[in-house]
């Protein structure tokens, strides 16, 4: 592995999640946030595991644009026009984070990590699809039942009015409460 | 190149994130932070899986699944950020604190 592609991709990870949070404008944060993430997809390529790095690249692309959308909606600082403070109990934060920080690094950096072992499997992608369909079938299971108790969840959460504010508590009124004139039927 | 520069790079992502989350007083702001640290995650998976066990599959299903959890993370995030900005106007985290012990 080239040591100044290294260098470069964990220096732009690392500068760029930090300006996360010290640019004014959300939009602009957003993007930065988008680079770091493409930073590390790049650090993941470069351990060899292709599909998943590509998979990283395509996920936060996507995540972010929508992470867009959400902050424009939600924004406290519309495109960084005002100078504003949006942070709180800065020096406290600091501190954990430093100490959180030190403390991870010299655990990475003191411990005794084993020697390599093994070697890689040529294809990486078929037996990561065959781990997936075999002997990590529960992990693949629980993600999967997971992401669509994620889906009814943000459905719930998302909605103003669902059937009950519609057609009461028993779902047996006449005719369906509704801003709008006309209704829908149940 | 070796784990441990791999590792001390995911430990400043994740301690970045962790200022982000805990100093942010918009809400989007601090799904930001968290994103960030799950990135520092996916990081150290990948370089615990190169340099240690490239044998075995588990690094790679740890990295789906902490890409997962972020996509999780955020769409549960947003959901309830719409919820409670429907429900009291709220987009900061200071003045959600119904649930302050």
């Amino acid at each position: 592995m080239s040591t100044t592609l290294f260098v470069l991709l964990s220096a732009t990870a690392v500068v760029a999640g930090a300006l996360v949070f010290r640019v004014d404008s959300m939009a602009r944060a957003t993007f930065l946030l988008l680079v770091s993430f493409l930073a590390v997809a790049g650090l993941v390529l470069m351990t060899g595991l292709h599909y998943l790095g590509l998979v990283i690249v395509l996920m936060m692309i996507i995540e972010m644009v929508v992470m867009a959308v959400f902050m424009i909606m939600y924004m406290m600082n519309p495109a960084g026009l005002v100078p504003m403070s949006m942070f709180h109990n800065t020096r406290g934060a600091a501190l954990i984070s430093a100490a959180v920080f030190v403390a991870l690094a010299s655990g990475a950096l003191l411990v005794d990590w084993p020697a390599r072992g093994g070697a890689a499997a040529p294809d990486l992608t078929s037996v990561l699809g065959e781990a997936l369909m075999s002997g990590q079938m529960l992990t693949m299971m629980t993600l999967g039942v997971t992401l669509f108790a994620t889906i009814v969840g943000t459905v719930v959460l998302a909605t103003g009015r669902g059937r009950y504010d519609r057609l009461g508590d028993d779902l047996d009124a006449r005719s369906s409460d509704d801003r709008d004139r006309g209704g829908v039927g149940r | 190149m070796n784990l441990q520069a791999f590792l001390v790079v995911a430990s400043a992502l994740l301690a970045v994130g962790l200022f982000g989350a805990l100093t942010q007083q918009s809400i989007v702001m601090l799904m930001m932070g968290l994103e960030l640290m799950l990135n520092g995650v996916i990081l150290a998976a990948a370089a615990f899986w190169y340099f240690l066990a490239p044998a075995g599959t588990e690094g790679q299903v740890l990295i789906v699944v902490v890409v997962t959890a972020m996509a999780i993370e955020m769409a549960a995030g947003f959901a309830v950020t719409t919820a409670i900005y429907r429900a009291k106007r709220i987009d900061t985290t200071d003045d959600a604190a119904e649930l302050r012990g």
